[in-house]
């Protein structure tokens, strides 16, 4: 398991109370024997087994894993979306695990950003609206030199008063980045961003999170089942069977490729 | 393709719940009103049947060969009875006069509301000394003689009296006191079905209701073996001029037919509240079934695919709807059965009607089940074609939520079209004379051109809706957007809940303005400050006249009493009026001349409209043939314009009163000195011994009895439209539920990125909330000009002091009522909503 801590460049960080970046000491979420259990009795099935882990700021990390592995589990029990069986799960200083319902959605609205597979924007919003919709649901006035900065990186600048429906998907999926990033959360997590998207809208796509990381020193979690996507993130965490079995700094996609054939050949022989 | 078929009502059937709802409070609509009018119907038959078990062979008075309203005088004898009863072929004879007898209770009120109470004579026989086989006595005695009288046990019952006590009561005004002898039973219709009936000793009855040694009816009981028929024809040998022998049987029939008859125009009324009900549900059904088959774009498409043939789609969606009717229309019946049931139950708690079984006619099955699978598969014919057009491809294609973009063009000029030509149509209507049949079409034209056009005003009076919106922050914008989302589905929604708004509104207003004009009639042309009329608008006797005018309090009366005269070749109704006084009472709008010389008996004051069939001008002078034969001239001293108080020929009643038979006054008007008030009410009653079948009325008690009346109708038409209401909230629930199980996975997003549970409810209520407010603000507008526009013919009509004054206070409470309907309907929606498993909703296939 390798366990260097490449040292990242902060350069271009707008943020002024941005930390020192890439320490292994500082998280932006960690989770601590973490377990997500479904059903009861006969029918009980382990998705979380005991997971600790640590993402740090400013930081790409990608969850892989085969099917059924618990990346996904994982990713929504790391935000806030799903309930947490026993352990930990925080965000920042925050325990996860003591908050109600409405404290949680609270934290998801103000402190996390969100990047799904599909459906991600609302048909009735032009995709600026869906871009400042986080802020809206808050009640709260977007900065409007982050987010001229937002929407020029993603390249949508005359973009702005289409509906979803009139955009490509590539153009649809960086509107629902550029949404994600507009409210300066502390964390985005995304749900296999690319799935949808054709190679060449995925790599744009990607790009744009790589250089939010680079650039803007934001802290991104994805989850993606696809070693090139894999590929632009700085860490690869992978799971197989509710656990963590391997911890990747500076993947290649075909050093992730490797890793997934053993594991799968791991998880058939188990 | 029918289990295919089978399979999706299965699988839908939450989403089908509350179409079904809607057909099957339709069908029960309708199956209750036929169970229960027949149920009613039979009831009464068998009761008249009963009630005619006595009578064999009826001889009454017969006045289709003579003038009408001159039947007055009795040609049935004590001598036409006593032939009668030496026929062969009869058994006995009974002697039967009958009126108008209003009883009061202990309290001084009047029993039965003075429709249904009758006065009879108690025949016991040539003699006097035997019994009346119709009035068996319960308790007590029969009554002998003057001053003794008899109660129906029911009425007994109902008011506490006992033999021995003393009742008040009044034929054609003085009040009477009279002893209860015996209380009695009887089967006779009208005592079945509530009314009241007091029987007197022969010689009273006959002094009361006829002329003394007259009667108005003789029953005759046949001999054993001798037909209704033969006896019949016995009696013929025997009749007098004027009247006729009918067979009981006859009477019998002829009674359930009026039964039939009237109970036929309620039943035609209500089936109509249940037509409007069920046309409404249309909307629901057709919105569901476009819906079911919007989410199933891709199955049907892998059905076209796979090679089903258009045919068999449009058919799989029509199996459906087969499937849907037939369910609704079964739960729909046994829902009817309850109502007629319930309703059975509740009449004969009330009394006025003769218990009997409840009766479930085979047409009324069939019907029921008829209306609800036509309505249905009807309402989903226009989907399912839909549904057979979805190319196979689709099927590849990973559109989640199609776009419904279909161009709105060719239905907006198809709306605006016939909307224009219905709103002109109305509007030419109200300035002809006789505009019932264009204003009705304009109507139908514009109410489906509204229809047609909703989705095109979606947007506009959503819009307007903005700023309200906007204060409820980010929920209040997407609830906006919802709504104008799907305008055709918005537009189905809301029409629903306009075509009841429309009704409910145009009836209020129409009400309304009736009233007002009656008041303004009442003020405009009366200046007594009383009317005296019988509280069943029977005629009084002229005594209440006279004790009137002997008050000191009154200063002028007038008795209206009303006589047939023949002019020309016609009959007509002279009106006699006290002509020296009622200059005082009555202010008329004279065109020409007035009252001056109506005291002098040569003159009359004649109704402009009258006046211009006859050819009368100022001056004119005309001769009258009376009933009694004798003849009088008349010239024409005045030219008035009629209202509903006041019309026709108005002589003196000292020309008149000579030549009538019995003299009866309809009603009497009154000025006192100090004018309208409690004391002089009081006193004027006194007068007349507190009698309650007399009303003594000021101004206001007339407005405040025609305002009661028509709230009362109201009342009954908003219960009635009250279903059309309900099914429009079942139609907004599921346009709702719909949308929200379609949006689960923006709804999972929105919850993702943070908006909280309170924030979806508050999303989904407002989205309901706008559409049932679009809806009403259709629904009341549309009422509004229907209720003007039905006002100007009301006024053209003849009610020319109709006024239109728009209830403000009703139609704001229409427009709650339409939110309110939008709260309640998005109740479980929005939680169900809210409760929406987040994770669930954005994972992907």
């Amino acid at each position: 398991m390798t366990t260097s801590t490449r040292p990242q460049n902060p350069a271009g960080d707008p943020r002024s109370a941005a930390p020192v970046q890439g320490y292994a000491g500082v998280a932006a979420a960690r989770a601590t024997e973490l377990s997500k259990v479904y059903g009861q009795g006969e029918t009980q099935v382990v998705a979380l087994d005991r997971i600790t882990v640590d993402f740090r700021q400013a930081e790409f990390t990608a969850i892989m894993g085969p099917s059924g592995s618990g990346k996904s589990t994982l990713m929504h029990c790391m935000a806030g979306l799903d309930s947490i069986s026993q352990g930990s799960a925080r965000i920042g200083d925050t325990e996860l695990t003591s908050l109600k319902d409405k404290k949680l959605t609270q934290l998801r609205r103000d402190r996390i950003g969100f990047i799904f597979q599909a459906f991600n924007l609302l048909p009735t919003l032009n995709a600026l609206e869906n871009i400042t919709l986080p802020m809206d649901i808050a009640g709260t006035k977007p900065d409007r030199a982050w987010l001229d900065r937002v929407i020029q990186t993603v390249g949508l600048a005359d973009r702005l008063k289409h509906r979803p429906n009139q955009l490509s998907g590539g153009q649809q999926q960086r509107v629902a980045v550029a949404r994600a990033l507009a409210a300066k959360p502390e964390i985005i997590f995304g749900d296999e961003p690319t799935g949808n998207l054709d190679s060449r809208s995925g790599a744009e796509v990607l790009g744009f999170l790589r250089n939010s990381v680079r650039e803007l020193g934001q802290t991104v979690v994805m989850v993606t089942h696809d070693p090139v996507a894999a590929a632009y993130a700085d860490r690869v965490v992978f799971l197989a069977d509710g656990r963590i079995v391997d911890d990747l700094m500076g993947p290649t996609a075909d050093s992730v490729l490797e890793r997934m054939k053993s594991l799968d050949a791991r998880v058939r022989t188990s | 393709m029918l289990r295919t078929a089978l399979r999706n009502v299965f699988a839908h059937k939450a989403r089908l719940l509350m179409t079904m709802l809607a057909v099957l409070l339709g069908v029960a609509f309708v199956s209750g009103t036929l169970v229960f009018t027949s149920t009613i119907s039979e009831a009464f038959h068998k009761s008249s049947q009963k009630g005619f078990a006595h009578v064999d062979v009826s001889v009454r008075q017969d006045n289709s060969d003579a003038p009408e309203g001159r039947g007055s005088v009795s040609p049935i004898s004590q001598r036409t009875l006593e032939r009668a009863g030496d026929l062969p072929g009869a058994k006995s004879a009974t002697g039967v006069v009958s009126g108008f007898a209003a009883l009061s209770d202990k309290d001084g009120k009047l029993v039965g509301d003075g429709f249904s109470t009758n006065g009879a004579n108690y025949y016991a026989g040539d003699n006097g000394q035997g019994t009346d086989p119709r009035y068996p006595m319960k308790s007590g005695k029969a009554p002998r003689a003057p001053g003794q009288v008899a109660l129906d046990a029911k009425t007994a019952e109902r008011t506490g009296y006992k033999v021995g006590d003393t009742v008040r009561m009044s034929i054609d005004g003085p009040v009477r006191e009279e002893k209860v002898t015996g209380v009695f039973t009887t089967d006779a219709g009208n005592v079945a079905a509530g009314g009241t009936l007091v029987l007197f000793d022969n010689a009273s009855a006959q002094k009361l209701f006829a002329k003394p040694g007259e009667y108005t009816e003789i029953a005759l009981a046949a001999q054993q073996g001798v037909s209704q028929t033969a006896l019949k024809q016995q009696v013929e040998k025997i009749l007098p001029a004027h009247a006729e022998a009918v067979t009981g049987k006859k009477l019998a029939d002829d009674e359930s037919k009026t039964i039939e008859s009237s109970m036929s125009g309620m039943k035609t009324s209500l089936l109509a509240f249940a037509g409007i009900a069920l046309f409404v549900g249309i909307f629901i059904i057709a919105n569901t079934f476009t819906m079911l088959v919007a989410q199933r774009t891709k199955e049907l498409a892998l059905l076209r695919a796979v090679g089903a043939s258009r045919r068999q789609v449009t058919r799989s969606v029509l199996i459906e709807a087969l499937a849907v009717g037939t369910v609704a229309g079964l739960a729909g019946m046994a829902a009817g059965i309850g109502i007629g049931a319930a309703l059975r139950t509740l009449v004969g708690k009330m009394g006025t009607m003769p218990s009997g079984p409840l009766v479930i006619e085979p047409s009324t099955v069939v019907t029921s089940l008829v209306v609800g699978v036509v309505v249905t598969v009807l309402a989903a014919w226009l989907p399912a074609r839909r549904a057979a057009k979805i190319p196979p491809v689709a099927a590849m294609g990973s559109v989640h939520a199609p776009a419904t973009t279909r161009s709105l063009v060719v239905r907006n000029t198809i709306g605006a079209l016939f909307a224009g030509a219905g709103a002109a149509l109305v509007l030419l209507a109200t300035s002809m004379d006789d505009g019932k049949a264009p204003m009705g079409l304009g109507a139908g034209l514009l109410l489906i051109g509204v229809f047609v056009l909703t989705p095109l005003l979606s947007r506009p009076l959503i819009a307007a809706a903005a700023p309200v919106l906007r204060m409820f922050n980010v929920s209040g914008k997407l609830a906006r957007q919802n709504a104008v989302r799907n305008p055709r589905r918005t537009a189905a929604t809301a029409s629903a809940l306009m075509i009841g708004l429309t009704l409910i509104t145009g009836l209020t207003v129409i009400a309304n303005g009736v009233q007002k004009g009656i008041d303004k009639m009442a003020s405009d042309s009366l200046k007594a400050d009383y009317t005296i009329s019988m509280a069943n608008y029977t005629p009084l006797s002229p005594d209440v006249d006279k004790k009137l005018s002997s008050m000191d309090e009154v200063t002028a009366t007038s008795p209206l009493r009303n006589t047939p005269a023949e002019i020309d070749g016609d009959t007509e109704y002279l009106t006699g009026v006290n002509g020296a006084t009622i200059g005082k009472l009555a202010s008329l709008d004279f065109r020409q001349g007035g009252w001056a010389g109506l005291s002098g008996g040569k003159k009359v004051v004649v109704d402009t409209e009258t006046a211009k069939s006859k050819g009368w001008k100022l001056g004119s002078t005309f001769e009258v043939a009376y009933d009694d034969g004798k003849k009088g001239t008349f010239s024409v001293g005045g030219l008035y314009k009629g209202n509903q108080m006041m019309k026709g020929i108005l002589a003196d009643n000292a020309s008149v009163t000579p030549h009538m038979a019995k003299v009866a006054d309809m009603q009497i008007l009154a000025k006192t000195k100090d004018g309208a008030g409690a004391k002089v009410k009081e006193a004027l009653n006194k007068q007349l011994g507190n009698n309650p079948a007399v009303l003594v009325q000021d101004k206001k008690d007339v407005s405040e009895g025609v305002s009661q009346m028509i709230s009362l109708m109201l009342n009954m038409l908003y219960g009635l439209l009250a279903m059309a209401v309900i099914v429009a909230v079942l139609g907004v629930i599921n346009t709702l539920a719909m949308s929200v199980f379609e949006r689960g996975q923006e709804i999972g997003m929105l919850r993702a990125i943070g908006l909280d549970r309170r924030g979806i409810k508050r999303m989904v209520r407002l989205e309901s909330l706008v559409i049932s407010l679009f809806g009403g603000v259709l629904g009341i507008g549309l009422g509004v000009f229907f209720g003007w526009a039905a006002g100007e013919l009301i006024a053209g009509a003849g009610l020319d002091t109709y006024t239109l004054v728009l209830p403000w206070g009703r139609l704001g409470l229409f427009l709650a009522l339409a939110a309110l309907v939008g709260v309640l309907a998005s109740l479980w929606p929005a939680r169900r909503a809210a409760r929406l498993n987040m994770l669930a909703a954005i994972k992907t296939e």
